[in-house]
């Protein structure tokens, strides 16, 4: 019985995708369930990160890893178990084929100083490298497992890196990420997560 | 009067016992960094004057490797913010800028899809990565791959030939100007011709069995796939900039270059990958080289038509090239060299 409206809500969902996003890239019936806190076209809303443009291989890892309780996250941990394999997949599709759009996200004028030396040029006395060297140019990443990091909300970003630090997420690709949130001091979270909240999320010349 | 003279001639013989003993760790070895450190004014070539890796250098932790044998001070280079804003400013930008971004700021000179920077970390600044401030202040020298002295102006010019497989720009045009002034720059207070703490890669030792390009292929898969790719090509990033720089193909270093030496890329790799973690053992280290050095790159710039000659002429040394993998010859189905735009 429940499933009639749900069917009536969807059919009328479904346009309204389509005029918005004028392309072949369907959203899938869950996707309707991510929208009041990641936006309607996963660019995110308040302190909420935004999930359109999130690289396919990074975004399905990362229900995973919700849903099994290793990114901890009382918020996302039932909403992730309640989907299926199927599920998750066809969302990470969904969302990684969203652009954002510019002027999305968080954009503010960019801070100099620590953050931005971090950002940009890494502290190789350390052997830490530079994040764009990972998380490409402007933070807007690369390629499938390599996530956008620009324009996302500074809290959540910072969030990111204390999880790291104290376990309450997994380490990501050959340990990578985990091994370098170790090796910064919670000064270097709180500027380099600002540095990047501040960055557009997209480009201005959308190249999609 | 005579006591001055007589610190000046303790002076002297102080000066030349270090010379001596010093001399006498670094012939030690057979044919390699050490050993051309001490018969010439200066010693590195990129075609693997390194340290690392000759046959039969002792393990990298014990011996005294050419990065601790010597104690010039291990200054930092200046700070960026610190150059000048004067035209000698403009010009080290400028160089920082070729340097960084060699297609786009040296294009009519650059072959491939590499910067400087991707072998010669932070700008040139990271003393595991043949660090410019260590360069500038050893040259001119005498380097075995053109069996002449080499100035710094065609030091540079080599790198583009080879490493960059592109074109030797002009010795007084701006590209060069500007690296040497950059170069210059980065090297404030090192002294001249003393061999700095850190030059070339650091030592990797000799691992316990022979390279194999089999258990490279594997160190590959699980190690450096990610970010440079399943076939090597490396990654664009979301800007369409290069992100994860080739490793092999039309968009590498060429056949003539360093880094297609198993030894060279050996210590490279150990010292700086996978990126941010390198952690790999040196039997891996030696394994991925050889595995990446196993895969057709541009032709050697002194390609004289026949694949056997120039391995004969210039190949006597730890690299693939003329060998067969997989029933091809390495060299034969090469891309051109210098293909500049
Ligand atoms: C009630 C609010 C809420 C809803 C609804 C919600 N999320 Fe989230 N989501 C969050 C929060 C909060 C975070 C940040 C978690 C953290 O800090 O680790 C997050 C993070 C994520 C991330 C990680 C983003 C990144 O950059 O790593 C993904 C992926 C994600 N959500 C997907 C979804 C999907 C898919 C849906 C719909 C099926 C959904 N979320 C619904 C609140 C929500
Ligand atoms: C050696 C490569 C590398 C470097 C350098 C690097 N990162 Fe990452 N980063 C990653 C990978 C891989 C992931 C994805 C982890 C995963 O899949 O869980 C990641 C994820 C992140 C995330 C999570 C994004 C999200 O949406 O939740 C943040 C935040 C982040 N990195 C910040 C940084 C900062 C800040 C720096 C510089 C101090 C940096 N990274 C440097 C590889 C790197
Ligand atoms: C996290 C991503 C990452 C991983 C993993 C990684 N590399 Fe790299 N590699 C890079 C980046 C980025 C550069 C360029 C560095 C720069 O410009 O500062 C580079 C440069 C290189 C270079 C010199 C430039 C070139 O293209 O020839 C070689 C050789 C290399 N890597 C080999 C390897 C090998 C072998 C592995 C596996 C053991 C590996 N890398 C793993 C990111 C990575
Ligand atoms: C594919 C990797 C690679 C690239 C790209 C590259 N180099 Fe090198 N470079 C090397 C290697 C390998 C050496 C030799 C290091 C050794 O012998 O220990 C070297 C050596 C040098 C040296 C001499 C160092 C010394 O101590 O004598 C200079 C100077 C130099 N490179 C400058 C450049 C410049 C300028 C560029 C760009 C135009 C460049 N390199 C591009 C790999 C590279």
């Amino acid at each position: 019985m429940a499933r009639l409206p749900v069917i009536v809500v969807l059919c009328l969902l479904f346009p309204s995708a389509y005029a918005q996003q004028n392309t072949a890239n369907t959203a899938p019936p869950a996707a309707q369930s991510c929208v009041a806190c990641h936006g309607a076209q996963g660019q995110g809303t308040g302190s909420y990160p935004h999930l359109a443009g999130l690289g396919e291989a990074y975004f399905k890892r990362q229900l995973d890893a919700f849903a099994s309780g290793e990114r901890v996250n009382a918020i996302m941990k039932p909403i992730a178990s309640g989907l299926s394999e199927e599920q998750r997949q066809a969302l990470a599709g969904y969302f990684s084929a969203l652009a954002m759009q510019p002027g999305g996200g968080q954009a503010g004028e960019a801070p100099t100083g620590p953050g931005r030396e971090l950002a940009l040029h890494g502290r190789w006395q350390q052997d830490l490298p530079a994040c764009v060297q990972c998380h490409g140019p402007g933070g807007l990443g690369i390629g499938a497992d390599f996530p956008p990091i620009a324009g996302q909300p500074a809290g959540y970003l910072r969030n990111q890196l204390k999880a790291w630090r104290s376990g309450d997420r997994p380490a990501g690709p050959q340990g990578l990420m985990g091994h370098i949130a170790e090796q910064l001091d919670a000064d270097d979270l709180k500027a380099v997560a600002e540095y990047f909240a501040s960055l557009p999320a997209a480009k201005e010349a959308n190249n999609e | 009067m005579s006591r001055s003279l007589a610190i000046v001639i303790a002076g002297s013989v102080l000066v030349a016992g270090v010379a001596w003993s010093l001399a006498t760790l670094l012939t030690g070895g057979t044919e390699d960094y050490r050993e051309r450190f001490a018969s010439e004014s200066a010693p590195a070539s990129e075609a693997g004057s390194s340290a690392a890796g000759q046959p039969s250098s002792p393990s990298s932790s014990q011996a005294p490797s050419p990065q601790t044998a010597t104690a010039a001070p291990s200054t930092e280079p200046p700070p960026r913010s610190a150059i000048p804003d004067n035209q000698f400013g403009d010009l080290v930008r400028q160089g920082e800028r070729i340097f960084n971004d060699t297609g786009q700021y040296a294009d009519a000179y650059a072959g491939n899809d590499l910067s400087c920077q991707n072998c010669h970390f932070d700008g040139g600044r990271y003393n595991k990565t043949a660090p410019l401030r260590s360069a500038w202040p050893m040259y001119p020298a005498y380097r075995g791959k053109n069996q002449h002295v080499n100035d710094y102006a065609e030091r540079l010019q080599g790198c583009f030939i080879y490493s960059m497989n592109g074109k030797a720009p002009p010795r007084d045009g701006e590209v060069i100007q500007a690296l040497q002034a950059y170069s210059f720059w980065l090297a404030k207070g090192m002294p001249t011709g003393e061999e700095p703490e850190y030059r070339g890669f650091p030592n990797v030792a000799e691992p316990p069995e022979p390279p194999s390009f089999g258990r490279g292929e594997t160190v590959f898969q699980a190690n450096c796939a990610l970010c440079h790719g399943e076939n090597g090509q490396g990654q664009k990033a979301a800007d369409d900039s290069m992100g994860f720089p080739p490793l092999w193909g039309e968009g590498s270093y060429n056949w003539g270059a360093g880094m297609h030496r198993v030894n060279t890329a050996a210590a490279f790799i150990k010292a700086a990958m996978p990126l941010g973690k390198p952690d790999l053992t040196d039997q891996q280290a030696w394994d991925v080289a050889l595995f990446i050095n196993s895969h057709e790159r541009p032709q050697d710039p002194r390609f004289n038509g026949s694949v056997q000659e120039t391995g004969e002429r210039f190949h006597q040394h730890q690299g693939q090239y003329g060998k067969t993998v997989d029933g091809r010859v390495l060299g034969e189905n090469a891309p051109p060299s210098g293909t500049v735009p």
